[in-house]
């Protein structure tokens, strides 16, 4: 992991050269090997990756122009909400994303209102705010490509994911 | 920071280049005007001769082409073909007026450069071809690295001379692309040329604007996976973080004395619009509602914000006290209108309409209400007016890709950016630079 991440800085900055300046991605702590044994006991990060158990499904999606958390992904919310509530010490992000017509920074906007939402749904189930924090990428995760609306759905949606994971 | 500094060095070459180059132009010998007859509205048919090389280093006489490519991207000029004639003169005794009325040319330029020593100097004319009276006589000079800048700097004295309004010929912008998955901020000269990368990213970049003495750029991140925002001097290179905040920091603007940001935060909820001071300091929000309120843009005078809300239920235009206060709703024809840019003369507003699915850049004109379609669509966004309000630069997109394109205000002139990447997206331009 750690290689293939230098791999990729070491390529950004070869591509990038001297007429600009790298942001190293590469940074931050990430992947399955930061996680303490403390994370795995406290967090119970073995049910959030058991791909048979619900809280491994991590995408909400939406109706065109739409926020309004549609029923049959009220139990994925609701089980992960109530992850949440029955841990304390997680912390979790609900990124929006949009298709990608209209504004960019309209779309940012667009995405964070799906992703407060999800977290307005989950509030009522017990989870608390301080655990989540709300973001959106707008479009800018969004396929260029897409010529119908099966292809823009793919992009209408908040995705969840757990910190130290 | 120090990553930064093999970068920002050639940009700061060019701001002190740019510098040297300006403080040693002679001055300008008005001789007599011009009266054109139709205003704005009709083209000036302008002869762009060879500007004649009298001593040639390397490069070739393509002075000309740069000026006529200026000219006629801001819409007001119709450089006319000048390739077939017999004359080509480059001083004024060698004018064959017949033959340039012929062509029906209202005014020509032309000139002599000399290359020597790495340093070159032009000598140039614009010419009324009825009254056969010289209307401007200049002599630029500058080191070599300096040609384009040089042949800017006459298209400037050309449209100013001509109607009135400064050129923006000399101005810079600012987009972002994106190749292979790595975005990029650039900076360029109005016309494409001379790409400069401020900041490199593998995650996406948007939203970038000038400040508005044209040293620092303020943008959006996504390079810690979520927006934050950033202002970056061209100068040092430096950068430093505007808004950090829970959720996302996004679209900032620069008020018109660059003292205050508008920025918009969510902290857990929708879209929010703030005022900052440009170190992070000095944060309050500027109006509070349970809806999307984003896209903040000052107006030249300061007083107002205009921005884009969907508290009547789809996104509109919308304008506030920079004070704070009451709303009041701006936009009320066609389904969306957002991504609102206002002219320097405070008098027009750009946005995208979209109407029955395609987004188009339209101008508002804001004393008479009137609205104008000035590009096809379908997928257009960003529409920035140039410095002196002629012109608007706006993206979009291409089966999937971004590019540039302009419009002159009339909607008469469409012209596209000649630049190499994937995807091009975000224009901005940068103010005069005095």
């Amino acid at each position: 992991m750690k290689k293939s991440l230098l791999l990729a800085t070491l390529l950004s900055l070869f591509l990038v050269g001297c007429s600009s300046s790298p942001i190293n991605d590469a940074s931050k702590p990430s992947g399955p090997s930061t996680a303490t044994t403390n994370d795995e006991k406290d967090l119970d990060l073995a049910s959030l990756r058991d791909p048979n158990n619900i809280l491994s499904k991590r995408s909400i999606y939406f109706d065109y122009d739409k926020d309004v958390v549609k029923a049959e992904y009220k139990d994925l919310v609701a089980a992960h909400a109530k992850y949440v509530s029955t841990h304390p010490k997680a912390k979790i992000t609900l990124t929006g994303n949009t298709d990608d017509r209209g504004s960019r920074e309209y779309n940012v906007s667009l995405g964070q209102r799906r992703a407060v939402s999800v977290k307005k749904l989950m509030n009522v189930l017990g989870a608390q705010d301080t655990q989540i924090e709300t973001v959106s990428f707008g479009e800018e995760r969004a396929d260029t490509n897409c010529k119908d609306d099966a292809c823009y759905a793919k992009d209408r949606r908040v995705d969840i994911s757990y910190e130290k994971e | 920071m120090k990553k930064y500094n093999c970068c920002m060095s050639s940009i700061f070459k060019i701001f002190i280049s740019f510098l040297l180059f300006s403080l040693i132009f002679s001055n300008a010998l008005a001789i007599e005007t011009i009266e054109i007859s139709g205003g704005s509205t009709k083209q000036i048919n302008i002869a762009v001769m060879p500007y004649k090389e009298i001593v040639s280093d390397k490069t070739n006489s393509r002075m000309h082409q740069i000026i006529a490519a200026d000219l006629y991207r801001s819409g007001f000029f119709k450089p006319l073909d000048v390739e077939g004639l017999v004359n080509k003169p480059s001083i004024l005794s060698e004018i064959n007026y017949p033959e340039m009325t012929a062509i029906e040319a209202q005014v020509m330029t032309l000139g002599q450069i000399e290359i020597n020593n790495n340093r070159i100097k032009v000598n140039w004319f614009l010419v009324d071809i009825n009254k056969k009276t010289i209307l401007t006589t200049m002599e630029f000079s500058g080191p070599a690295t300096q040609y384009r800048a040089i042949a800017h700097k006459i298209s400037d004295t050309i449209y100013e001379k001509l109607t009135g309004i400064p050129g923006i010929f000399s101005t810079k912008i600012s987009y972002i692309s994106k190749n292979k998955g790595h975005y990029s901020l650039n900076v360029a000269d109005a016309d494409g040329f001379n790409v400069q990368s401020v900041v490199g990213s593998p995650q996406p970049l948007i939203s970038a604007r000038w400040s508005p003495d044209g040293t620092r750029l303020a943008y959006v991140s996504f390079e810690k996976k979520k927006p934050i925002i950033y202002i970056q001097s061209l100068v040092t290179g430096q950068r430093t973080i505007l808004a950090n905040f829970k959720g996302n920091n996004s679209s900032p603007s620069w008020s018109p004395d660059g003292r205050r940001l508008a920025i918009v935060l969510t902290y857990n909820a929708n879209s929010q619009i703030y005022l900052i001071d440009p170190d992070g300091s000095n944060l309050k929000p500027l109006i509070q509602s349970a809806h999307i309120d984003t896209e903040p843009v000052w107006s030249p005078d300061g007083r107002f914000i205009y921005f884009t809300s969907d508290r009547g239920g789809r996104p509109q235009i919308y304008k506030v006290s920079s004070s704070g206060g009451e709303p009041q709703r701006v936009s009320f024809e066609g389904g969306q209108n957002l991504n609102p840019n206002i002219s320097p003369d405070g008098k027009m507003l750009t946005y995208i309409m979209q109407e029955e699915g395609r987004f188009r850049v339209v101008l508002h004109d804001l004393q008479s209400g009137q609205i104008t379609k000035v590009s096809d669509g379908p997928f257009d966004e960003a529409p920035k007016f140039s410095p002196n309000g002629h012109v608007i630069l706006y993206a979009h997109k291409i089966n999937g890709s971004g590019e540039l394109s302009t419009v002159s205000i009339d909607g008469i002139v469409h012209q596209s950016f000649n630049i190499h990447a994937d995807d091009i997206r975000e224009p901005a331009w940068g103010s005069f630079v005095k």
